[in-house]
C-alpha cells in the first residue's frame, strides 16, 4: 500500500537511531562501573599522599619548599580535564563554563593565564577561545595511566618553579552520583593547608637522603596523583553523563515512534475509509 | 603475640596491600631499611626493588619500581610508582606535551575545524529542509 510510505521509512530510521542510542547507553553503563572502580582504586594513594603532605605543611622542616609557600598571584595556570568524545550531555560545556568564569575573575584583575588541556574536547574549546595553551594531551582512553600525565604536569610544574606561574588550578568534573556531576576547580599549587584537629600532634620526619630531594619527589608525585585522580573521576563522570544522555535519547526516540505510529495508523485508516466510500458511491451510481 | 605495625602499599592506580606485619623491609635509596613497630617518623625515597612484609615465618614480597616510604610509629606507607621515572624520560614527556599544544595551534584543519564544518553543514541542511517544507506548503 502506498499510503504513509514516508512515515514508515521515518519510523524505521528512528528505530535504527534508537538501537544505536540504546547500545551506547549499555556500553556507557558497563564502562561507568569500571571507571568507578578505578576511581576507588586510586583514592587510597591520593589520600595517603594528602596526609603526608598535610603533615609536611604543618611540620617545620629546615627546608621550606616553594610549593608549600603562598606567594602573590600574578600568573595563573589551569589544568583543564575534559572527555575525548562528545555525546555526553552538557558535561563538557558545564565544565568549560565553570572554567571560563573562574578564568574571567583572574583576567579582570589583570592576571595572565596559561592553560594545559587534557582531553581533546578541552583542547579544541580553548584553542577556539584563543586561550594560551602551553601543554596538551588527549586520547588517554578508558584506562588512563599516570605515565601519560607526567609530561603535561611537568610543563606546569616547571613553569611554577621558574616563577612563570604563581597559582595552579585543576578543573574536572566531580562524580557526585550517577545522575549528578559537578564541575570543580581545585587549587593545586601552592598546596593548601588543611586545618585538621587530628594533626594536632604533628612531628617532623627524618629525611633520607635530604629533605629537599625527598620533598621534591614527594610533591611532584602528589600533584600528579591529584591530576590523575581528576582524570579518572572525570572519566567516570563522562560515562555516567553519556549513559543518562543516551537513556533520554532512547526514551525520546520511543516517544517519537509512538507519535509517528499514531499518525501512520490514522493515515492508513483514512485511506481505507476513502477507498470504501469510493466503491460504495461507485456501486450506488451504477 | 608479637608487636605488629600496620602496612599499606599503594600505587597511584590501585591499592596493592593493606595489613599488619611484624617487620617491613624496603629498598630505600640509601640502602635497604628494615622497619619495626615504633620506628621514628621517616620519609625516604625508594629505588626499584622488593618490599618485603614479614609475619612470623611467612614473608610476602612486592616489587616496586621506586616511590616513597613514609614511616610513622604504627603505620608504614609505601607509595609506589607505577611509571618508570627518570629525569630525561620526564623531560622528554614534557617536551612532547608542549609540542602537541603547538601543533594543535598550528594545525587549523584539526578536529575543531572539522567540528565547525560539521555544525555549518547541519545548519545548511536544516535551512534546506525548512525551504522544502515551505515550498510543499505553497504547492498544495
Amino acid at each position: 500500500m502506498a499510503v504513509g510510505k514516508e512515515i514508515r521509512t521515518k519510523i524505521n530510521s528512528i528505530k535504527n537511531t534508537q538501537k544505536i542510542t540504546r547500545a551506547m547507553e549499555m556500553v556507557a553503563a558497563s564502562k561507568m562501573r569500571k571507571a568507578q572502580e578505578r576511581m576507588r582504586a586510586s583514592r587510597p594513594y591520593a589520600q595517603k599522599m594528602r596526609n603526608v603532605v598535610d603533615h609536611l605543611a604543618h611540620a617545620h622542616p629546615e627546608y621550606k619548599h616553594p610549593y608549600l609557600e603562598d606567594r602573590e598571584a600574578n600568573r595563573i595556570g589551569y589544568i583543564v580535564i575534559s572527555s575525548d568524545r562528545g555525546l555526553c550531555g552538557g558535561l563538557n560545556s558545564n565544565l568549560f563554563k565553570r572554567t571560563v568564569i573562574s578564568m574571567k575573575e583572574w583576567h579582570d584583575q589583570g592576571k595572565e593565564i596559561e592553560l594545559c588541556t587534557i582531553g581533546s574536547k578541552s583542547g579544541a574549546f580553548f584553542a577556539r577561545l584563543g586561550g594560551n595553551i602551553v601543554a596538551q594531551t588527549a586520547h588517554l582512553g578508558d584506562t588512563p595511566e599516570i605515565s601519560e600525565l607526567i609530561g603535561v604536569v611537568k610543563v606546569m610544574l616547571d613553569a611554577f618553579n621558574e616563577g612563570r606561574l604563581d597559582r595552579l588550578y585543576v578543573v574536572y568534573n566531580e562524580f557526585v552520583n550517577t545522575m549528578t556531576q559537578a564541575p570543580k576547580v581545585e587549587q593545586l599549587l601552592p598546596v593548601e593547608k588543611k586545618e585538621d584537629k587530628e594533626l594536632e600532634h604533628h612531628w617532623d620526619y627524618f629525611y633520607e637522603p635530604e629533605a629537599k630531594d625527598v620533598l621534591d619527589a614527594l610533591l611532584v608525585r602528589f600533584i600528579e596523583s591529584q591530576v590523575y585522580q581528576g582524570v579518572v573521576e572525570n572519566l567516570a563522570c563522562e560515562q555516567a553523563a553519556r549513559m543518562v544522555a543516551m537513556k533520554s535519547a532512547s526514551d525520546n526516540a520511543g516517544d517519537l515512534i509512538g507519535d509517528l505510529q499514531l499518525v501512520y495508523n490514522k493515515a492508513r485508516q483514512a485511506a481505507i475509509t476513502q477507498e470504501i466510500s469510493e466503491i460504495v458511491s461507485g456501486a450506488s451510481a451504477v | 603475640m608479637a608487636m605488629t605495625i600496620h602496612v599499606d602499599i599503594v600505587s597511584a592506580e590501585s591499592e596493592i596491600f593493606s595489613g599488619t606485619a611484624e617487620m617491613v623491609f624496603a629498598p630505600a635509596v640509601m640502602g635497604e631499611v628494615g622497619i619495626l613497630p615504633r620506628h621514628a617518623p621517616l620519609l625516604t625515597q625508594l629505588k626499584p626493588g622488593e618490599v618485603r612484609v614479614k609475619n612470623g615465618d611467612t614473608e610476602e614480597s612486592f616489587y616496586v619500581s621506586g616511590g616513597m616510604l613514609e614511616v610513622q610509629p604504627h603505620v608504614v606507607t609505601v607509595l609506589s610508582d607505577t611509571a618508570v621515572r627518570a629525569k630525561d624520560i620526564d623531560e622528554a614527556a614534557a617536551i612532547e606535551a608542549k609540542q602537541r599544544a603547538e601543533d594543535a595551534l598550528k594545525d587549523k584543519t584539526s578536529e575543531f575545524e572539522y567540528a565547525r564544518a560539521q555544525s555549518e553543514l547541519a545548519e545548511a541542511v536544516a535551512q534546506l529542509q525548512a525551504i522544502k517544507k515551505l515550498k510543499n506548503r505553497a504547492g498544495r
